[in-house]
């Protein structure tokens, strides 16, 4: 698959606010079929990544590609429209509005012409209905408000928006760490039924727990850089661990406490 | 609700309940609060008041006029809400409606046609004005329209004042009272209903057998359509959607592509129409303006939009209920006016229905954002 010409990919990428570079000479490429997770500590650069993904900011150096050709996005709706959705953590429902207004919201069915023409709310309310039936979410009633859903649930209604408006590349910005096991594994469960149908998934996260299951492929991040690519088979969740920026902090932290550890305790070869 | 979550086990056919769901979609309605408010506002005085007058033909007419002024603005200011934004210079564009149209009439000699067409392009203006500082600041809206409300109502009785030397202006339909745009505004309807009710005895009559009520005041009819194009807007188009989701979370519409920055200007420029229409409605039926035309009424129809199931942080509420808001308004006002109840309770009254509205508001919101 990795042959393919990618989905949407950056070359060379430098993004520079002021005097701070936020991410220096990144390459990156995401795949149909594929879930490519973006892992980093906090200030690795992911949010930085993400937003030039989207189209919130332009890069300062190099060019992103999306099926091959270059483009530069003037904004997140460009970007939308060239196929290119990304579900924000919290950012992406409005929890008083109905489930149905929420999926809609900006691209609403509409019938009838001029001063009759109205929101479609039959047809809107079923293909809700039938949109989240299908990833496993049977909701009474279309209208009820979005806050009245979980958040695995609420995620899974995004993620679903932007695939029915035809989202080609799905960018998730840490949508599973607000959440506890059990939602998350829904959201987990609904990202790969997203990869089945062709799409290209590109994960943020900074817990390896929930991006190793889900993972066909690992970019690590820190301070701005990229540490590497890695598909699955060529390395372990530890390797992965090891090599974000947490991972060497936590060799660090472990020699640190070392040496607070009396001799001949039994705790050095307990943390060891 | 019950929300299965299984990949494995997907597309039950809805749960053909139609009877309880309709149910619980009408508990969840924002209007519930105010229709309830109304039924025990009436009863209240029907059992207080049922001799006073308050529901003779004549009481009935005066509260659903005092309502219906209120109510007007109510829906536009229900709206501007859900937008999650204040104009606080509704009050003061009343009164400068008021003398544009007094002073275009009576100095400059235009006809009231022309008059209430320049009345109601400046109101567009304002409104603008008061979208377009909004956005482009991002400073709370409850600020820039207290500007507004100075400033309006500043050059309201500067203007006033330099050019007639008063604060009034009379005379603006003399000679004009049979025409149809003053009928239009100021007029009432119905009056072959009320002569053939008063010839049959149903409603109260004058010696020469006239009807004591001669007519409902248009401004109901004006109130009616104003919530129901309202409403339309609000439940059926795409714009109302908009209006919904720019007042519960504007980054978020912002994210999906919707012009939010156009909605909210859209938004003022509605509340400064219907204080336009507002002043339109007092001019044509007086026929006088007066520089302090619609003071405090910036506050009256956020207490209306808020009984109405408005909340103060936008994203929830509704045009009927506002209506059914400024119903309870006027008919408390005139109720505790028949019934002889010194009116400096009304005011009591208004603190104390505002405070139960938002409490009770706030716990149906609690209700439809947590998880079930």
């Amino acid at each position: 698959m990795t042959d393919a010409v990618p989905l949407i990919e950056l070359r060379n990428v430098t993004r520079r606010f002021g005097s701070v570079t936020a991410l220096r000479d990144m390459s990156f490429a995401a795949h149909a079929g594929e879930v490519h997770c973006l892992l980093g500590d906090n200030g690795a650069g992911k949010s930085t990544l993400i937003k030039t993904l989207s189209g919130v900011h332009t890069p300062s150096e190099g060019q992103m590609y999306v099926d091959g050709r270059p483009v530069t996005f003037a904004s997140p709706r460009h970007a939308l429209d060239a196929g290119i959705a990304t579900v924000f953590q919290d950012l992406s429902m409005i929890p008083l509005m109905s489930i149905t207004r929420n999926f809609f919201l900006g691209r609403e069915p509409v019938k009838g012409a001029w001063v009759t023409k109205r929101i479609d709310m039959k047809k809107a309310d079923a293909i809700v209905y039938e949109e989240l039936a299908r990833i496993g979410i049977n909701v009474r009633d279309p209208q009820q408000a979005v806050g009245t859903l979980s958040g695995g649930e609420r995620q899974c209604v995004a993620i679903a928006r932007a695939v029915y408006h035809g989202a080609r590349v799905l960018i998730l910005d840490e949508p599973t760490s607000a959440l506890g096991v059990h939602q998350a594994s829904i959201v987990l469960r609904y990202v790969a039924q997203a990869r089945q149908r062709g799409l290209a998934v590109i994960f943020i996260t900074h817990n390896i727990h929930h991006a190793y299951p889900i993972g066909d492929v690992f970019t690590m991040l820190n301070r701005g850089r990229s540490l590497g690519t890695f598909r699955k088979g060529d390395i372990t969740e530890k390797e992965v661990l090891d090599m974000m920026a947490g991972g060497r902090e936590i060799r660090e932290l472990q020699q640190e406490l070392e040496r607070f550890t009396k001799p001949g305790s039994g705790v050095e070869a307990a943390i060891s | 609700m019950t929300i299965v979550t299984d990949a494995l086990n997907p597309a039950h056919p809805p749960e053909p309940k139609p009877v309880s769901r309709r149910l619980v979609r009408l508990m969840r309605r924002p209007e519930l609060g105010a229709i309830t408010g109304t039924v025990i506002v009436f009863l209240a005085f029907g059992i207080t008041a049922g001799n006073s007058g308050l529901f003779s033909m004549a009481g009935i007419a005066n509260f659903l006029q005092v309502s219906a002024q209120l109510g007007i603005l109510a829906a536009a200011v229900a709206l501007l809400m859900i937008g999650g934004e204040f104009d606080l210079s509704l009050g003061s564009m009343i009164g400068f409606a008021s003398v544009t149209i007094g002073l275009c009439v009576t100095q400059f000699g235009l006809s009231i046609p022309v008059a209430v067409a320049i009345a109601f392009v400046i109101a567009i203006i304002v409104g603008a004005l008061n979208g377009i500082l909004v956005v482009r600041t991002r400073l709370p809206s409850f600020i820039v329209t207290l500007a507004g409300l100075f400033i309006l109502r500043g050059l309201t009785l500067a203007i006033t004042r330099t050019v007639t030397g008063r604060t009034q202006i009379p005379y603006i339909t003399d000679g004009q009272e049979g025409s149809f745009v003053v009928w239009l505004f100021g007029g009432k309807f119905g009056a072959p209903v009320f002569a053939w009710l008063a010839a049959h005895g149903v409603i109260a009559a004058r010696p020469d057998g006239s009807a004591m009520v001669q007519g409902l005041s248009m401004s109901i009819l004006w109130w009616v359509a104003v919530t129901a194009f309202a409403t339309w807007l609000l439940v059926k188009t795409r714009f109302g959607n908009w209006v919904f989701a720019v007042g519960g979370d504007d980054r978020a519409a912002r994210n999906v592509g919707v012009p939010v920055d156009r909605v909210k200007i859209l938004l003022f420029i509605g509340t400064a129409l219907s204080a336009t229409l507002f002043a339109v409605i007092q001019v044509l039926e007086a026929g006088s303006a007066d520089t302090l035309r619609g003071t405090q009424k910036e506050f009256q129809a956020i207490i209306a939009a808020v009984i109405g199931g408005c909340l103060l942080t936008g994203g929830y509420g509704s045009a009927i209920g506002a209506m059914f808001g400024a119903l309870i308004f006027g008919t408390v006002e005139m109720g505790i006016f028949y019934t002889g109840i010194d009116t400096d309770w009304f005011q009591v009254f208004l603190g104390s229905m505002l405070l139960i509205a938002v409490l009770v508001n706030n716990y149906v919101r609690r209700k439809a954002t947590e998880a079930r």
